[in-house]
């Protein structure tokens, strides 16, 4: 009943917002979520811009036709004792309503062509950086700072996604639009975006930038922004990616020039202190609890948090032939991996590698009873 | 000699005749009614199964977060819905009408190649028997969409080769089907009945049949290499091995965008019989609408990159398929133009059939708008799978295609039944659907333009209010459609006895409401009189 009458007054303000649409500033939320962003970046405006026009054209038309049925069907019925007309061709008419429509195209084809040609322009930017889709997570590589890390979904919109969490996800602050490390980039700086994948096609989307492209396992696609201004923007994969395409956000925050250079300093000197303690060696239980939360981000989706896996599809961890056998074979598969599995030596540091096999060899029952060690790790490499 | 030996054919026909008894008379048919028949039932059920998947999808579409399934099995619901749909429910149902009309149309007593025909029928069943237990076997149904896109696809597990499989028989199904349909128009017509006379729904049904038999090929073709990529080491679709996902792409939707006019298209020759009859005037014109419907017809294989505006083609590519897109609106508002013109200055009545059509010009009309909109290349950069495009197809294929069904099965059931419909319940069915279907799929237009991609089990706290509206339409919507098979049993079991006309007026709109209603088990044996055809409208 509840969610009846919040429907009913949506309603108002639906109407209300359809009639303000123009001005609407970007992407609502509720009832006033209507209509494309104007965006943040020169591409969005002329894309919104385009939007709106043909959107009016298309309004034009239809209160037309619209009209003219609506006419028609209120006095040419049969009750009101009409007596049938016994036309059937009209040439000149015929003519005027297939040229007219083709004019129309054409005053329209112009702007979208100019348009399309600034999106596709690519040239003349001041820096690059290729985003990698991998299921089910984004990877960002700066080109020209060395800098290189993966961005997946944050922990809490995490846990409340599962089937059956009980976690309203109201209570969850920017519910599947959030990520563990987002992306950071200057603002008013033409940045060059090339896309690939590691693994299956995904798509890059950030709504207020105007744009979403595919990327390609094995191509290399590209497109640009240049924000306007600094802010947190959010998007999501559009390309259907498998059992996690909806959880796999995308977050950049635009930052002033000035912070954006204190940011890749401090980044740097992180990368720096994560390569130190891969020559430590750790405890077997040190390994299992770092192993488990590793699983859990890496590897569960797939395998199930009960190393279960989905039959015929995703293989069990639980009694694995891989897991209880030879360690080189069970690091070969995760390094490098095979098919449909990734392959992780990119993507998780020699820590993580060692615990998560460490953990795969010793949960779920397997009681192999080996600790691997990030040396181990160094040496199979 | 010959005339002898037609007549001893003749005279034992007339001595030993009528269908078989039992179950046997529906496996052994070669009758095109029979066929016609099964073909109907088939799309209904279908209709049904595909719809309780839809329900699926949006009852754990009506809050975020995930209530009911795991994401695997939601990507294996919005598969198999579309699928189920397009190859099970509208596409059996439109060659359940053809076969139940176009003899009857062209004053023909039966198709050409009876028994390809009942082939070609008897292939479906066992074609989604085997399609629904995809669902039953080790990693589920297939998951990647029904555009089965590589790589993703090749992650299917045991179920790929079966779907494959599913969808090489449902192309044989239509390609025999097609064929049939073409030699019965060129071969059987009675004399008088010139191709400028024939009704409209014959028309597109002949380009759908020319469009079914030109792309059906390709689309077997390009989940074959899928086959042999997973299965035999090629590398058609992966660059690791020389190949191109996106060659993937361009194949299917080759196949693909043809193929959303063959759902199209016999929906436009329906609306086009249905809006003179109760219009009680002359079809507007008639040659244009022939000439629309072959222009979409060739237009539809040298667009279907707008399918792909952002895989990264060239620029030119980006423009070459903006430019061929845009105009399709030309041939499409020509049809348009001339159904408001039919029903300008007609004497109108609003029986179901009418509603129906209506109905489909009003929100057909709305599909072809947003069409417009996303054939403008830069803009569709932002449309392009998001909730907006889900509303467009939506908006072409329900209240489009499956009107178009609606409407020519209350039209012509009175004339297969012999028995008139019960309005009361039919208009039910129409105010409930209509209603139903634009709080299901108008709220979509939204939230897609908000920013909420398509394919999605789960979705951020903005999208819920539009999205809880949504699923409240789809249920109302999905539990309607029990009053349409009710309705249609309800005919089946009796009612008032219908004339031969059926609609008032209609005798001049079709040979079809020459005959007795219902018609005899061959329609035309002897051609229908030329004075018959010279005054058809």
């Amino acid at each position: 009943m509840k969610k009846t009458l919040q429907l009913l007054a949506g309603f108002w303000s639906v109407l209300w917002g359809v009639a303000n649409a123009e001005t609407g500033s970007g992407t609502g939320v509720g009832w006033g979520a209507l209509n494309l962003p104007a965006g943040v970046t020169p591409d969005s405006h002329d894309i919104h811009d385009l939007h709106m026009t043909i959107l009016w054209i298309c309004v034009g038309i239809g209160i037309l036709v619209y009209g003219i049925l609506v006419y028609s069907l209120i006095h040419h019925r049969k009750s009101k004792g009409v007596v049938p007309a016994t036309f059937h061709e009209n040439t000149k008419l015929e003519i005027v309503w297939t040229i007219i429509p083709f004019l129309i195209l054409i005053a329209m084809a112009i702007p979208a062509t100019k348009v399309m040609i600034k999106v596709y322009d690519t040239s003349a930017s001041d820096m690059t950086i290729k985003v990698t889709g991998y299921q089910w997570k984004w990877r960002y590589t700066y080109l020209d700072e060395g800098i290189d890390f993966f961005s997946s979904l944050d922990a809490k919109s995490n846990e409340a996604r599962q089937l059956g969490s009980k976690i309203d996800p109201a209570t969850v602050e920017h519910y599947l639009l959030n990520v563990d490390k987002p992306l950071v980039i200057p603002a008013n700086k033409k940045i060059r975006i090339l896309l690939t994948a590691a693994d299956v096609l995904h798509a890059w989307w950030v709504p207020e930038f105007g744009w979403k492209k595919d990327a390609i396992p094995g191509f290399i696609t590209d497109g640009w922004i240049k924000v306007e201004k600094p802010g947190i923007y959010r998007g999501q994969c559009a390309e259907l990616c498998g059992r996690d395409h909806g959880f796999m956000p995308i977050v950049v925050v635009v930052k002033t020039e000035d912070e954006y250079k204190q940011w890749v300093a401090a980044e740097k000197a992180k990368q720096e202190v994560g390569k130190v303690d891969a020559s430590k060696p750790l405890t077997l239980d040190e390994l299992t609890a770092k192993g488990k939360e590793v699983y859990a981000s890496n590897c569960a989706a797939c395998h199930g948090a009960e190393g279960d896996g989905v039959p015929g599809v995703f293989p069990a961890i639980k009694g694995s032939k891989v897991a209880l056998g030879p360690l080189a074979d069970h690091l070969k598969l995760v390094l490098h991996g095979k098919a449909a599995m990734p392959a992780f030596k990119d993507q998780l540091n020699d820590v993580e590698i060692a615990a998560v096999v460490t953990y795969q060899r010793n949960g779920f029952g397997n009681k192999k009873g080996d600790s691997i060690q990030p040396a181990d790790i160094q040496a199979y490499k | 000699m010959s005339v002898a030996t037609h007549d001893d054919i003749h005279a034992h026909d007339h001595h030993d005749h009528g269908p078989a008894k039992g179950f046997m008379r529906w496996v052994t048919t070669t009758n095109h009614k029979d066929i016609g028949t099964l073909y109907l039932i088939t799309g209904l059920i279908m209709f049904f199964v595909g719809g309780a998947m839809a329900l699926v999808i949006r009852a754990e579409l009506f809050e975020p977060g995930l209530q009911y399934v795991d994401p695997h099995f939601f990507n294996q619901m919005t598969t198999l819905h579309a699928l189920i749909m397009v190859f099970g429910a509208v596409m059996p149902a439109f060659a359940g009408l053809a076969n139940w009309m176009i003899p009857m149309m062209i004053g023909a007593p039966d198709m050409a190649l009876p028994r390809m025909n009942n082939w070609s029928f008897w292939l479906l069943p066992f074609a989604f028997v085997m399609l629904s237990s995809t669902l039953f076997m080790d990693g589920g149904a297939a998951a990647a969409g029904w555009t089965l896109y590589p790589p993703l696809v090749l992650q299917t597990g045991n179920a790929l080769p079966f779907t494959v499989f599913t969808v090489h028989i449902l192309g044989m199904s239509s390609i025999m089907a097609a064929i049939n349909i073409i030699v019965t128009v060129f071969n059987m017509r009675a004399p008088g009945m010139t191709m400028m006379k024939l009704p409209l729904f014959v028309w597109t049904w002949v380009i759908t049949a020319f469009l079914l038999i030109a792309v059906m090929p390709v689309f077997a073709g390009a989940v074959t290499m899928l086959l042999t990529d997973k299965y035999f080491g090629t590398s058609f679709f992966n660059a690791a091995g020389g190949g191109d996902p996106v060659l993937y792409q361009h194949l299917f939707w080759f196949f693909g965008h043809p193929e959303v006019y063959i759902l199209i298209l016999p929906s436009f020759g329906i609306i086009s019989s249905i809006i003179p009859t109760f219009s009680r005037k002359p079809l507007f014109g008639y040659a244009s609408m022939v000439y629309a419907t072959a222009s979409i017809g060739l237009l539809s294989f040298i667009v279907w990159a707008h399918h792909q505006y952002t895989v990264g083609m060239p620029l030119a590519g980006e423009l070459y398929f903006t430019y061929a897109t845009m105009l399709i609106a030309v041939p499409t508002g020509v049809k348009v133009f001339n159904w408001l013109a039919t029903m300008w200055k007609g004497a109108m009545t609003f029986e179901t059939p009418m509603l129906y059509a209506i109905a489909f010009v009003v929100l057909f009309t709305m599909g072809g708008f947003t069409g417009l909109m996303m054939s403008i290349s830069p803009a569709d950069l932002q449309y392009h799978d998001t909730y907006f495009i889900v509303a467009h197809f939506h908006y072409v294929l329900v209240p489009g295609a499956v009107f178009a069904l609606f409407a020519a099965t209350y039209y012509w059931l009175p004339k297969w039944t012999g028995h008139m419909y019960d309005e009361k319940l039919g208009k039910l069915h129409f105010w409930l659907t209509t209603i139903s279907v634009n709080i299901c799929f108008f709220p979509q237009h939204f939230v897609g333009l908000a920013g909420m991609p398509r394919r999605i089990p789960d979705y951020a706290v903005q999208f819920a209010e539009f999205n809880a509206m949504s699923s409240v339409g789809a249920f109302v919507f999905g539990f309607s459609q029990l009053i349409f098979a009710y309705v249609i049993y309800k005919a089946i079991k009796g009612g008032e006895k219908a004339t031969s006309e059926v609609w008032e007026g209609a005798e001049a709109h079709g040979l079809e409401w020459h005959l007795p209603s219902p018609p005899p088990y061959h329609s035309w044996t002897e051609a229908p009189d030329q004075s018959l055809i010279s005054e058809l409208h």
